[in-house]
C-alpha cells in the first residue's frame, strides 16, 4: 500500500502502479490516448501530464506525463495544476491542427475518445491558420474502413495489431509530422482481430466497416449484453439494434473471460442475422400459402399428441431451448444431435474439466500460464481468443525476468519489448499442420492425431520419471504453472486422455497444471452436461416417429445419404431454427425462431461457465422468439395446461436446475427479471436515444407503447436506472464525459480488473475426483495411396453461423485438400490441379494445394465450408 | 598548450597506421587499463578526471559507466557504442577526431569497453562521413591485426570486436536511445528512460554509448592520470575541447583548445573576427540546439556551467555566428525547419508543434505575420521544453527559438509590421 | 572511392544476387538475428540496385523472415532508403543554418538552372537527383554538397558546371 496525494488529498493505493491507471481507478477524468489498460504506456501522445511534486514544500513541481511514473510509497500529485492542464490543452489543440473537422460525418462521432478528450481538456477555439496534411486512404478489406486523415498517430494501432496479436502486415510509415499507420499496400488485413482496431483507435481511422452499410450512432442504438456464438470461448459481446436490425457488435469487457477483445469472427459474424439464410417465415412442405401461429402451433401439437416423438438438441441452441425440448419430449426422447464420436468427446471433455488433475483455466487465466503444451488445436482457428491469450502467456517469463532483474513495470510497455526482444517463455506445439502461434512456439511438431496423443503419453511418462532428457517434460516440471490445451477439433479422444495424463503426471510431481479445453461450438458443454445420449443411438427410433430438430442441421454432422434416408424415415419432421438449413428443407414445418440478439438464454463455455445472452430487441415478426418458449407453449398444449402469456426465462430455468441438478448457478447469471434498481428499470438505449417519438411516424403518429420485457429487468428504451448497472446486466458502456468505449474504466473496481460486482458469468464445474487416463489402442494404418485426411479450420468459413455473414464470406476459402510435397510428387500432380478422392465411398473433387510442413501421411481438408457440404472427418482417404 | 586530441592529426596527412599510432604512444592506454588496472579502477578514474560527456549534455561519463551492471549476476553480452553520428547543425567537430586519427577512437573504446566489460563494440557513423567510413574501416581491420580486437585482447581474459555501422539519415539516430533502435534495424525513435541503456540497451542488454570525443579523452587520462587531464582546462570541466566557428567569420575552422577558453577568444583570434562588412549580433555557442547568447556574453568561459548561467548550453561547443546582414527571423526559419523535419513523429508536441512553429516562421518571413504569432512562438518555446517531450529534440529545437524572441524581438516585429522581411 | 552503380535493374528484378545474398548474410552473421539486419540489407541492395522497389522490398523481408510490412516501416522512416527511382548519381545540398548562412540558396538556383531540377526530383536523363539534406558536417566550408560520395566545400556558383562534369 501507499498513500498518494492528489491536489493535497489522501488515497490509499497500491504501489508500483502507474499514476494515470491509479488516477482513473481512482474515478479522476484525466485525459490519455496511447495508453490503453490492457497494452500499456509508452508515454508518446503526451496527453496524461499531470504535475508531480518532491515533497510537501516542493511547490513548483514537474510536469510528468502520469502513464510513465509508478506510485511511490508516498507520491504527491495535482491533477487540476493550471501548468498540467494548459498542457493538455495543447496537446489536443496540436493533435487538432490535422485532424479535419469531419465528426458530423464520422462513424466515430458520438463514441470517440477523441471528442470525449477534447472537450475534456477544454480546448475549442483553433488558432492554426495552415491547411492540414491530407493522405490518402486505402483498402483494407470487407471488415475494416480506413480515413488516415483522422489519425492523431497515438500509434495504438500499430501497437495492438503487431505487438499485441503478432499481426504483420500494419504497421507505421515515413516520420515526423507524415508518419502514416496502415499496410504497405491495399489489401485484406490478415489479422483474426483486426476489427479490435475499431475500438483500440481512439478516433475514425479504422471503422467497422459492415456497420458503416447500415450505420447508427452509438446513443441511437438499443443494446443488449450478449455472448458471442461463434465458438466455445463465449466471449462477452455488446449487439446493438436500430430500426429493427443487428447492426453492430462490440467486444463487452469480462476480466475473466475475454478482457477488452474480440475476434473478427465474434465481430463480424452477426451479419447472418440479416443475411438471406434467414428464416423468418413459417414453412409447411408443399405449401406457399402463410398460416397463422395458432394454426401451426395446434397443427404442430396435434401431431405430437398422436404420436411418439424424438427430439433432437443442438450443441448450438441455449441451454433452456435445450432443456425445453427434453421436456416436451421426455428425457428417454431426447438427444444430443451430435454424431457418436463428438459426443463422446463433449462427455470426455466434460470428464476432464471435472476430474481434478488440472484447475480449469478461464480464457483470461491463460495468460498467467509460464508453460503451454497445445496437443492437436489449430486455436487461431478453433478458438481465436485463445490464440491472442497464448501470445500475451509467452510473455510472462521474460517479463517477470524484466521485473526482477532490472525493476520494470510490467505496465512499462516499449521498454518491455526493448528489453524483452524475442524471447519468450516456454510453448509447444503439436499438431498436424503449421499455425500461426508456431512462431512464438519453443518447438513445434507436426504428426498425426494420434502421434500427438502417444507423445502426449510418452511426455507424461516422462514428467512421472523426471527424465531431464526430454527438453518438454523438464520444461513443464520448471514451469511455476503448466497449461494444457486440447480440444476436439481433430476428432480424436486420446487428444483429451493424453492432456488429462499429462495434468496428471504433473500433478503428481506436485504441480497445479491448468486445463484449458477447447469444444466445437458455443453451447457444446451445456449440451455434454445434459448428459443425453447422441443421435446416433436413437437412429433405429426414426422409423414412423415425429422428429423434432431444434437449431441444428443434420446435414452438418452426417451423411447426406445417410440423413436423407433417416429423414425419409420419418413420419413428420419439425424443425426449429433460425436459419436455412438442408435439415429444415426435409422438415414438414419450420417454424423461424429468434437468433441470439432477439432471444434470451444460457450457455457454457468451454471452461463451465454459464454466462446469459440477452434479447436486444422484440421483434415486429412475431415469430421470432425463443425456440424455449414455443417449446414451453408446445408442452402445455400437449398437457393441456394453461399456456403461460408471460412465461420468462427465470421460469424455464426454475425448471431446469430442478430437473437437472447440475445446471445449479445459471439462475445467477444474472439478476431476475423483477430485479430494479432505485425502482428501476435498466435502459437498453443511452439516455439520449433520438427519434423515439418520431421513429415509426410513418407509420402512426402517437408513440406506441414501449415493449415490456418478462424476461430481464432491462427496459427497451431510454428510460430507467442512470448509474453502474450489475455488470451482468450492462448493455453498454457509457459514462458522462465518457462516451467511447473507453468508457470501461468506470465500470470496473480497477482498471484492468473485474467489474465492478464481479466479471459475470458463473462456473458450474468444480473439479473433484482423480481418474486415470489411458491411451485407446485404435490404431489407423493406412495403405499405399491412402492418407489419413484431418480437418483443417478457417476462422471464416468453419463455423455455421458466421459463415452467413456477407462480409465473412468474402474471406471465406474455397474448398480444397493440401497435401506435402512427397505426396504431391508421388501422385504426380501440380498445384492447385483438381483431383478426385474417395472418403467413405463417397468421391469428391478438390484443388490440390501444397503445404510443406505436413507429413506424409496426412492430407488436410478444410472443416465445415459450406460450399464442401459435409465431409467425414477424420477419414482415410484414397487419391485417384 | 597540450593538444591529446589533435596531436597526431595532420590536415594534409592520411591518418596514422596503426604501426604509426602505437609509435607515437598509441595504444599505451589498452595494455595500461587491461594489463594493470581493474575495471572498477578504469571507472573511477575516469569518473575523478571530471570528463563530461561531449556529446552535448555533459554527464559525467566515469559516473555513466558506473551505473552498468558488472559482476557474475550481470548479463554476459554488454555493448559499448561511439556515437558518431554528428548531425547537430553547425557542429563539425567528431569528423575531425573519425577522420584525423580513428585509432584514438579505436583505443578509447577499447579501454570503455574493459570498464563495463563489453564484448561487443560499435561505431554508428553517420551515412554523410564518407571518408571517416574508409578510415575507420581500415583502422578496425589494423587494429585486429595487431591484436588490440578480437578475443583475448594482449593475452588477457577481455575481448571485444568491433564493427562499423554507418546510418542511412536521420538527425535523430544521434539520440542515444534513438541510434540503439537504429542498430537494432528498426525506426530510430527514442525509448523512455529509465530504464537507461546502461541496463537495457542494444538488444536489451547493458549498453553505454559515448560521443566520438568523449572517447577520444579515454586513452589520454588512462596515461596521464585524472590531475593531468583537470589540468588542461581553464575550468572546473576536465580537459581540452574541440571548438568551432562556423559562418561570417574570416577564418572559420575547429580547434582544440583548454576547457573554458572565452568566447571572445575563440571568435576574434581563432576564427579570426567578423569577416569584413560583417557585424556580430549572436552566437548559438554549440550547434543548432543550443539558446543564442550576443555581444554581452562574449567573455564568457566556454564551459557546460558557464554558458548554461549564461543562459544557454555548451552543447557540442561548435558555434554559429549570426551576423547583422542575416535575418534572425530566417536563421531560426532554417532551423525549425530542420527540426521540423527530423522530428521522429513518436510524440505529439514535437510532431504537431514544430511544423506549427516553422509554418509560423515562414509567414512571418514572407511578411504574412500575424500579431498574436509572437505570442504562440512564445507559447510553443515553453510547452515544448525539457520534460513535456518525449525525447531532447524538441526541448533543443525551441532553444534558440525562445532565445531570438527575447534578443531579437524586434526583428519580429518589423517583420509583421511591414508585412515583408527588411533584409531582402 | 567511388562506389559506381552496378545498375542491376528493378524492373527485371528477379531475386537478390549471389552477391547482395552473401553480403545480407556476413551482417546477419553479426546480429542476434535476422530482422536486425534489415537496414544492412537494404543499403546493400540500394548499392547495386540504386533504390528499394516493392520487388526488391518483399525480397528482401523475406529473406530476412520478416514481413513486407515491417521493412517498409523501417524504410521509409529514413531519408537516405530510396522507395523510389531515382537518378544515377544523388546529390545531396546541404540546407542547414550556416551553409544558409553562407548562401546554400544561391547554390541550389545554380544547380536547377543547370540541371532544371527542383529538390526531390530527378533530372529526365535519369542522370542526377536532387536532394536537400541535414548538415554534412563541414560547416567551416560552407556551403557544401555531397554527390555520391565526393564532398565538395567551399562551393561557388562558378564551380558548379565543372563538379558536374565529373558525372555521368
Ligand atoms: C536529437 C538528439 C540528437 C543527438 N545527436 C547526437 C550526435 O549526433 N552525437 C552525439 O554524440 N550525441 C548526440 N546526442 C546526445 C546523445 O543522446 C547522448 O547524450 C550522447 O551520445 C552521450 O554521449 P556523451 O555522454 O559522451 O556525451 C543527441 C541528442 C539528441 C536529443
Ligand atoms: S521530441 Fe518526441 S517526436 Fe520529437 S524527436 Fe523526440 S520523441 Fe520524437
Ligand atoms: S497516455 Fe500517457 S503519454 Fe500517452
Amino acid at each position: 500500500m501507499a498513500t498518494l496525494y492528489v491536489d493535497n488529498r489522501i488515497y490509499e493505493v497500491t504501489e508500483g502502479k502507474n499514476l494515470l491507471e491509479t488516477c482513473l481507478s481512482l474515478g479522476f477524468d484525466l485525459p490519455y490516448f496511447c495508453w490503453h489498460p490492457a497494452m500499456g504506456s509508452v508515454g508518446a501522445c503526451r496527453q496524461c501530464a499531470i504535475k508531480i511534486f518532491k515533497d510537501e514544500s516542493d511547490t513548483t513541481g514537474r510536469l510528468v506525463m502520469s502513464c510513465m511514473e509508478p506510485v511511490g510509497k508516498e507520491t504527491r500529485i495535482s491533477v487540476n495544476h493550471p501548468d498540467a492542464e494548459k498542457f493538455r490543452k495543447q496537446i489536443i489543440e496540436w493533435l487538432m491542427t490535422n485532424h479535419p473537422h469531419d465528426c458530423a460525418v464520422c462513424d466515430e462521432g458520438g463514441s470517440c475518445h477523441l471528442q470525449d478528450m477534447t472537450v475534456m481538456t477544454g480546448h475549442n477555439y483553433r488558432r492554426f491558420e495552415y491547411p492540414k496534411r491530407t493522405y490518402l486512404n486505402q483498402y483494407l478489406g470487407p471488415l475494416i474502413n480506413h480515413e488516415m486523415n483522422r489519425c492523431i498517430q497515438c500509434y495504438r494501432c500499430v501497437r495492438f495489431y503487431k505487438d499485441y496479436a503478432g499481426g504483420k502486415d500494419l504497421d507505421v510509415y515515413a516520420a515526423h509530422n507524415h508518419v502514416y499507420f496502415g499496410r504497405e499496400k491495399d489489401g485484406i488485413l490478415e489479422s483474426e482481430f483486426s476489427g479490435n482496431l475499431a475500438e483500440v483507435c481512439p478516433t475514425g481511422v479504422f471503422t467497422d466497416k459492415t456497420l458503416k452499410q447500415h450505420y447508427s450512432r452509438k446513443w441511437d442504438f438499443t443494446f443488449a449484453p450478449s455472448v458471442c456464438q461463434h465458438c466455445s470461448l463465449g466471449c462477452n459481446i455488446i449487439a446493438g439494434e436500430r430500426y429493427g436490425e443487428l447492426r453492430q457488435i462490440t467486444s463487452r469487457y469480462n476480466g475473466d473471460v475475454n478482457g477488452y477483445f474480440i475476434c473478427d469472427r465474434g465481430r463480424f459474424g452477426y451479419e447472418v442475422a440479416n443475411s438471406p439464410k434467414r428464416l423468418l417465415q413459417p414453412q409447411l412442405k408443399n405449401d406457399n400459402t402463410s398460416f397463422g401461429q395458432e394454426f401451426i402451433i395446434n397443427d404442430i401439437s396435434e401431431l405430437i399428441a398422436t404420436s411418439n416423438c424424438i427430439g433432437i438438441g443442438s450443441p448450438r441452441a441455449s441451454n433452456e431451448s435445450n432443456f425445453a425440448l427434453q421436456q416436451l419430449v421426455g428425457k428417454e426422447n431426447f438427444f444430443a444431435g451430435l454424431s457418436k464420436q463428438e459426443y463422446q468427446l463433449n462427455q470426455t471433455a466434460l470428464k476432464l474439466l471435472q476430474s481434478g488433475v488440472a484447475e480449469i483455466s478461464s480464457l483470461k487465466q491463460i495468460e498467467q500460464y509460464d508453460a503451454i503444451v497445445t496437443l492437436g488445436e489449430d486455436l487461431t482457428n478453433t478458438a481465436p481468443m485463445a490464440a491472442l491469450a497464448v501470445r500475451q502467456a509467452v510473455r510472462k517469463e521474460p517479463v517477470e525476468n524484466a521485473q526482477q532483474t532490472i525493476n520494470l513495470a510490467s505496465w512499462h510497455d516499449a521498454a518491455l519489448r526493448e528489453f524483452v526482444q524475442h524471447e519468450h517463455g516456454a510453448l509447444f506445439i503439436f499438431h498436424p499442420h503449421a499455425t500461426k502461434l508456431d512462431e512464438i512456439a519453443t518447438k513445434v511438431t507436426y504428426a498425426t492425431p494420434e502421434e500427438i496423443a502417444s507423445e502426449g503419453f510418452r511426455i507424461a511418462r516422462n514428467i512421472e520419471s523426471s527424465a531431464d532428457s526430454d527438453p518438454i517434460a523438464a520444461a513443464l516440471l520448471k514451469a511455476e504453472r503448466p497449461l494444457i490445451i486440447v480440444g476436439t477439433s481433430l476428432f480424436n479422444e486420446d487428444l483429451l486422455n493424453a492432456a488429462g495424463a499429462l495434468a496428471h503426471s504433473l500433478q503428481k510431481k506436485g504441480k497445479t497444471p491448468g486445463i484449458f479445453i477447447i469444444q466445437a461450438e458455443c453451447n457444446s458443454m451445456g449440451l455434454a452436461m445434459m448428459n443425453t445420449p447422441s443421435v446416433e443411438d436413437a437412429f433405429y427410433k426414426f422409423e414412423n416417429n415425429i422428429l423434432i430438430v431444434l437449431e441444428n442441421d443434420l446435414y452438418r454432422k452426417f451423411p447426406a445419404q445417410q440423413v436423407d434416408e433417416l429423414l425419409n424415415k420419418c413420419k413428420q419432421i419439425i424443425t426449429f431454427d433460425h436459419i436455412k438449413t438442408h435439415t429444415n428443407e426435409k422438415a414438414g414445418i419450420v417454424v423461424p425462431v429468434g437468433i441470439f440478439s432477439e432471444a434470451d438464454g444460457t450457455l457454457i463455455n468451454n471452461e463451465g461457465r454459464a454466462q446469459r445472452f440477452f434479447q436486444v430487441f422484440i421483434p415486429q415478426n412475431e415469430w421470432l422468439k425463443e425456440s424455449w418458449r414455443w417449446l414451453y407453449t408446445l408442452k402445455a398444449l400437449k398437457e393441456s395446461t394453461a399456456i403461460d402469456e408471460n412465461l420468462s426465462l427465470g421460469t424455464v430455468q426454475q425448471d431446469l436446475i430442478e430437473a437437472l441438478p447440475q445446471f445449479k448457478g445459471i439462475e445467477q447469471t444474472a439478476p431476475d427479471e423483477d430485479f430494479r434498481l432505485n425502482g428501476q428499470k435498466i435502459p437498453r438505449s443511452p439516455h439520449r436515444y433520438s427519434g423515439r417519438t418520431a421513429i415509426q411516424a410513418n407509420i402512426n403518429v402517437s408513440e406506441p407503447k414501449p415493449l415490456e420485457d418478462n424476461d430481464s429487468p432491462m427496459s427497451f428504451t431510454m428510460e430507467g436506472f442512470r448509474g453502474i448497472p450489475p455488470s451482468s446486466a450492462t448493455p453498454f458502456f457509457w459514462s458522462p464525459g465518457w462516451n467511447s468505449v473507453q468508457s470501461i474504466n468506470k465500470f470496473q473496481i480497477e482498471v484492468g480488473g473485474p467489474l465492478h460486482d464481479g466479471n459475470p458469468g458463473v462456473r458450474l464445474i468444480k473439479p473433484a475426483f482423480t481418474s486415470e487416463f489411458k491411451l485407446s489402442s485404435n490404431k489407423t494404418s493406412l495403405k499405399a495411396n491412402e492418407w489419413l485426411a484431418v480437418p483443417i479450420y478457417h476462422i471464416f468459413g468453419s463455423e455455421e453461423l458466421s459463415a452467413e455473414a456477407d462480409s465473412i464470406q468474402e474471406l471465406t476459402p474455397a474448398p480444397y485438400i493440401a497435401l506435402n510435397q512427397s505426396s504431391i510428387d508421388k501422385l504426380g500432380i501440380k498445384e492447385n490441379e483438381v483431383i478426385t478422392i474417395e472418403l467413405n465411398k463417397e468421391t469428391y473433387q478438390l484443388p490440390v494445394k501444397f503445404r510443406p510442413e505436413i507429413t506424409d501421411k496426412i492430407a488436410l481438408i478444410p472443416y465445415g465450408l459450406t460450399a464442401m457440404g459435409y465431409i467425414a472427418l477424420p477419414g482415410i482417404i484414397s487419391i485417384k | 598548450m597540450e593538444r591529446p586530441l589533435t596531436r597526431n592529426i595532420h590536415p594534409n596527412r592520411p591518418p596514422l597506421t596503426a604501426k604509426e599510432y602505437e609509435m607515437a604512444g598509441g595504444y599505451m592506454a589498452v595494455k595500461q587499463a587491461l594489463l594493470k588496472m581493474t575495471p572498477s579502477e578504469v571507472v573511477e578514474l575516469i569518473k575523478e578526471s571530471n570528463l563530461k560527456g561531449r556529446g552535448g549534455a555533459g554527464f559525467n561519463t566515469g559516473m555513466k559507466w558506473s551505473f552498468v551492471p558488472m559482476g557474475e549476476t550481470a548479463p554476459t553480452t554488454k555493448y559499448i557504442v561511439a556515437n558518431a553520428d554528428e548531425m547537430e547543425p553547425g557542429t563539425f567537430k567528431d569528423r575531425l577526431l573519425l577522420e584525423g586519427n580513428p585509432h584514438q577512437l579505436i583505443e578509447g573504446m577499447i579501454v570503455a569497453a574493459y570498464a563495463i566489460q563489453a564484448t561487443q563494440g560499435y561505431v554508428f557513423l553517420r551515412f554523410a562521413y564518407k571518408e571517416a567510413a574508409i578510415r575507420i574501416t581500415k583502422a578496425i581491420i589494423e587494429a585486429y591485426a595487431e591484436g588490440y580486437l578480437g578475443d583475448h585482447i594482449l593475452g588477457t581474459g577481455f575481448s571485444l570486436h568491433l564493427h562499423l555501422h554507418t546510418g542511412v539519415g536521420r538527425y535523430m539516430c544521434g539520440e542515444e536511445t534513438a541510434l540503439l533502435n537504429a542498430l537494432e534495424g528498426k525506426r530510430a525513435t527514442p525509448r523512455a528512460k529509465p530504464p537507461f541503456p546502461q541496463v537495457s540497451g542494444l538488444f536489451g542488454k547493458p549498453t553505454i554509448v559515448n560521443n566520438v570525443e568523449t572517447l577520444c579523452n579515454i586513452p589520454h587520462i588512462i596515461n596521464n592520470g585524472a590531475d593531468w587531464f583537470k589540468s588542461l582546462s581553464y575550468s572546473e570541466d576536465g580537459g581540452t575541447k574541440l571548438y568551432g566557428v562556423s559562418g561570417n567569420v574570416k577564418t572559420p575552422g575547429c580547434w582544440e583548445l583548454p576547457m573554458g577558453v572565452s568566447m571572445r577568444e575563440l571568435i576574434e583570434e581563432h576564427a579570426g573576427g567578423m569577416k569584413d562588412g560583417y557585424k556580430f549580433r549572436g552566437v548559438l555557442p554549440g550547434g543548432a540546439s543550443t539558446d543564442f547568447l550576443i555581444e554581452q556574453h562574449l567573455d564568457i568561459k566556454m564551459d557546460f556551467k558557464s554558458v548554461s548561467m549564461a543562459g544557454s548550453r555548451l552543447g557540442t561547443g561548435t558555434m554559429i555566428v549570426l551576423d547583422d546582414k542575416t535575418c534572425p527571423v530566417g536563421f531560426v526559419h532554417n532551423l525549425e525547419q530542420f527540426f521540423a523535419r527530423e522530428s521522429c513523429g513518436w510524440c505529439t508536441p514535437c510532431r504537431e508543434g514544430l511544423p506549427w512553429v516553422e509554418k509560423i516562421l515562414w509567414s512571418i518571413e514572407q511578411g504574412k505575420g500575424a500579431s498574436n504569432d509572437i505570442e504562440l512562438l512564445f507559447e510553443h518555446a515553453r510547452l515544448l521544453g525539457p520534460g513535456n517531450t518525449f525525447c531532447a529534440l524538441a526541448p533543443g529545437a525551441v532553444e534558440p527559438l525562445q532565445s531570438a524572441l527575447k534578443y531579437f524581438r524586434e526583428d519580429f516585429e518589423q517583420h509583421i509590421h511591414q508585412r515583408k522581411c527588411p533584409y531582402d | 572511392m567511388n562506389d559506381e552503380l552496378q545498375n542491376i535493374s528493378n524492373s527485371t528484378f528477379t531475386g537478390l544476387s549471389e552477391q547482395e545474398r552473401n553480403a545480407i548474410d556476413h551482417e546477419v552473421s553479426l546480429v542476434p538475428y535476422p530482422k536486425a539486419a534489415c537496414i544492412e540489407a537494404m543499403k546493400i541492395v540500394q548499392k547495386s540496385r540504386g533504390w528499394i522497389s516493392d520487388d526488391a522490398l518483399l525480397a528482401i523481408a523475406e529473406y530476412l523472415n520478416m514481413s513486407t510490412a515491417e521493412l517498409d516501416s523501417v524504410a521509409t522512416f529514413y531519408n537516405l532508403i530510396f522507395r523510389k527511382p531515382v537518378g544515377r548519381h544523388i546529390i545531396l545540398l546541404c540546407d542547414s543554418i550556416t551553409c544558409w548562412v553562407m548562401g546554400y540558396k544561391i547554390i541550389y538556383q545554380e544547380l536547377y538552372k543547370q540541371l532544371n531540377i527542383q529538390f526531390g526530383e530527378t533530372t529526365a536523363d535519369k542522370k542526377f537527383t536532387l536532394l536537400p539534406n541535414a548538415c554534412l558536417g563541414c560547416c567551416d566550408h560552407a556551403p557544401a554538397i555531397l554527390i555520391d560520395n565526393d564532398l565538395y566545400q567551399d562551393v561557388k556558383t562558378e564551380d558548379i558546371s565543372i563538379i558536374l562534369k565529373n558525372y555521368n
